[in-house]
């Protein structure tokens, strides 16, 4: 799988300075060189006293941090860096994936969990989530992709002139795909923020929720908007 | 060294106590019997001497002393053990059968006891008297031979001694002799727990049958080596089980990428070929996460508190989320809720349970089948349950009790996709939730199907 993000989105995200804190060489250089790749601009700490310190005193759109590091765990470093008033999004990473450890982390101040091992393509979805979530565009009350309209105060959608009619859960999944407009969603981020639910169904049926919706939004129309990203997850776009 | 250690048990300290608490009890007894025995012929004797006192004393008034001399002298003569002294104020005898005035000691009574030498007979025998002082400075003793009832005495102060001696003895012998018979069975406990210790499972401590402490103790703990021993055999059966269901895959995996590297470079399916192991890793890890995730909630290692929840709210939630995949496959999936049905729990390890019990039920049923979740609350005692009932084939009765135990898989599970841990994790769930998990065929005639009901206590 290429690391380059050739599912690249009209509404392109900018560059953004990423410090990753992992105490395992490998580990980090994977990390570092996937988000390079990526075209971000990325810094390395081995241990947590070294990122927290550079964390402090750098200017980072995000953070991703490991749990278990020398010096300083990763959830005290969290901490301190919110003591100081810092917002900086953080991204936990950690072999420790329970949902005792994801709600111990998000307590310390994380924005999101991922448990190791991850793919890479669902670490930069929730990167990119992330970032979404820091810089949130005023509290807007149409979401529009393409011809797609939703409108979040009537809870109506329409695609052109057809008015399209959802269950209360689709149209949970269509806004959270909507928001998150040009950028990959991945199963696991549909599962946590439209259900709710920590765990790994042990079928997809995220899939077929979305091929339900996709006929509801897509199939009479000549343009697709949401899209299936192999190996990743969705995401909805218009055509550019 | 034996008889060393003896002193330090226990239970000898207890028998040398309740010894010394027999003791206790036995001596005043043992010395109202002399009480009773030896002073009663002393108290006899004197009885006797006071009685012949008086009547000699009356002889006395009425006959004068010639009339005393001639009947001392003639009881003196009798040689019936009585003792008799008549002497004058100077001590010159009289009459009577003692060669001398004996040196006497009296005692608070006035009674006197003293040795006397009899004429024709050595040494001195033990007397016991009375002294009586007649007018006209005449001096009369009465007294008895008593070395036969001193006999006696010391007969009966023998046997007492002796009774207390044996007393003693038996109380001694008899701790000793229990508590050497409760350091034995506690020795044997000992030995067996040493062997257990140095890795053999399978010895058990040896019951008496008195069904006593020891007994007790010793059911008690081999009870906990059937249960140490389950525990082993379980574990073992996990690992056994965690290395068939990583081996495979790994195996799988392993060739795949093999065969990649071997296959000619640049080839378009090399994509391919990552792409599946990719799959395939993923799997593994799917696998390797469910069993952690059992093994951590069969060890009760949750964080998070429980909570009150409803386990309709549950429900909804799990079959709002399979309902679509429900449909693709052709099978109904209704909902059956008597609301509320308030319990304390984790919603979300619920949640995950039932969605793999419906998850299950879909992959089992046959196109048109219908899967009936219903939820319900039972009064007595007050529990709130969820069962999921489906069309498939279900599970031979034989082996419904098998798969209920940790980690187990029929083999024909073992080969679907899927970790397949899926009940495993539910029987962990409810595990922790102290509840039960039952599973029977969803239709009693022709059985088939399968329900799979968790119960649950309620929250009051």
């Amino acid at each position: 799988m290429g690391l380059r993000r050739h599912w690249g989105t009209g509404e392109e995200s900018a560059v953004m300075r990423i410090l990753v804190v992992e105490d395992d060489e490998e580990a980090a250089a994977y990390l570092v060189k996937g988000l390079k790749e990526c075209g971000h601009v990325v810094d390395h700490a081995g241990d947590g006293a070294r990122g927290l310190e550079m964390a402090l005193s750098g200017s980072y759109d995000c953070l991703i941090v490991d749990r278990m590091l020398p010096l300083r765990d990763g959830l005290s470093l969290v901490s301190a860096l919110r003591e100081e008033k810092d917002t900086t999004p953080v991204l936990f990473l950690s072999a420790l994936g329970d949902v005792d450890d994801r709600v111990r982390g998000l307590r310390a101040g994380g924005d999101d969990y991922l448990p190791k091992p991850y793919s890479f393509s669902e670490l930069l979805a929730r990167i990119d989530a992330l970032m979404r979530r820091r810089n949130p565009d005023q509290v807007k009350t149409k979401l529009v992709v393409g011809d797609l309209v939703m409108d979040l105060l009537a809870r109506k959608v329409r695609r052109g002139e057809i008015d399209i009619d959802l269950q209360p859960r689709e149209f949970r999944l269509l806004e959270y795909l909507m928001k998150h407009a040009g950028q990959v969603v991945t199963r696991t981020m549909l599962l946590e923020n439209v259900w709710e639910y920590h765990f790994d169904p042990q079928t997809n049926v995220i899939d077929v929720h979305i091929s339900r919706l996709r006929s509801k939004i897509d199939k009479t129309f000549p343009t697709q908007l949401l899209h299936t990203v192999r190996g990743a997850g969705y995401t909805i776009r218009a055509v550019s | 060294m034996q008889f060393l250690r003896l002193f330090r048990t226990t239970t000898f300290r207890l028998a040398v106590i309740y010894l010394l608490l027999f003791l206790v009890a036995v001596l005043p007894v043992l010395g109202f019997i002399y009480w009773s025995t030896a002073t009663l012929l002393e108290r006899q004797v004197d009885e006797i001497l006071s009685a012949e006192v008086v009547g000699l004393e009356e002889i006395y008034r009425g006959r004068q002393l010639a009339g005393l001399i001639e009947v001392v002298t003639a009881r003196a003569n009798r040689g019936d053990g009585a003792l008799y002294m008549l002497a004058r104020s100077d001590g010159s005898a009289l009459a009577g059968n003692l060669k001398s005035w004996p040196v006497t000691r009296s005692d608070p009574h006035g009674r006197l006891t003293f040795n006397y030498r009899q004429r024709g007979v050595q040494g001195k025998r033990p007397a016991r008297g009375e002294y009586f002082l007649l007018s006209g400075g005449v001096q009369l003793l009465v007294g008895r031979d008593v070395s036969q009832m001193r006999q006696v005495q010391r007969l009966i102060l023998n046997a007492l001694a002796a009774a207390l001696a044996a007393t003693i003895g038996l109380g001694m012998f008899g701790g000793v002799v229990t508590s050497r018979r409760m350091m034995q069975r506690l020795e044997a406990i000992t030995r067996t727990s040493r062997n257990i210790i140095a890795g053999d499972l399978t010895q058990r401590v040896r019951l008496k049958g008195a069904g006593d402490e020891i007994d007790q103790l010793a059911d008690n703990l081999n009870a906990m080596l059937d249960q140490i021993e389950r525990l082993m055999m379980g574990m073992r059966e996990v690992a056994d089980n965690i290395a068939h269901d990583l081996k495979t895959p790994l195996t799988r995996l392993r060739n795949r990428i093999e065969g990649a590297l071997i296959a000619p470079a640049g080839r378009a399916d090399h994509a391919s070929a990552l792409e599946r192991a990719l799959e395939e890793t993923d799997q593994i890890l799917k696998t390797f996460n469910a069993l952690l995730s059992i093994a951590r909630l069969e060890a009760g290692a949750i964080a998070t508190r429980a909570e009150p929840l409803d386990l309709k709210d549950v429900a909804g939630g799990v079959i709002e989320l399979y309902e679509p995949f429900a449909e693709e496959r052709q099978v109904r999936l209704v909902l059956d809720a008597a609301s509320p049905a308030r319990m304390r729990g984790h919603s979300e390890l619920l949640s995950q349970a039932l969605a793999n019990l419906v998850d299950n039920a879909i992959k089992f049923s046959p196109a048109g089948g219908t899967i009936r979740v219903r939820v319900a609350r039972r009064a007595e005692p007050p529990a709130v349950e969820i069962s999921v009932a489906d069309d498939g084939p279900g599970i031979p009765a034989a082996d419904r009790e098998r798969v209920l135990s940790r980690f187990v898989r029929l083999e024909a599970s073992r080969n679907t996709p899927g970790s397949g841990l899926g009940l495993s994790l539910v029987s962990a769930v409810v595990h922790l939730h102290e509840g039960r998990l039952e599973l029977e065929a969803a239709h009693r005639e022709a059985p088939h199907g399968l329900l799979a009901r968790l119960v649950f206590p309620a929250e009051i």
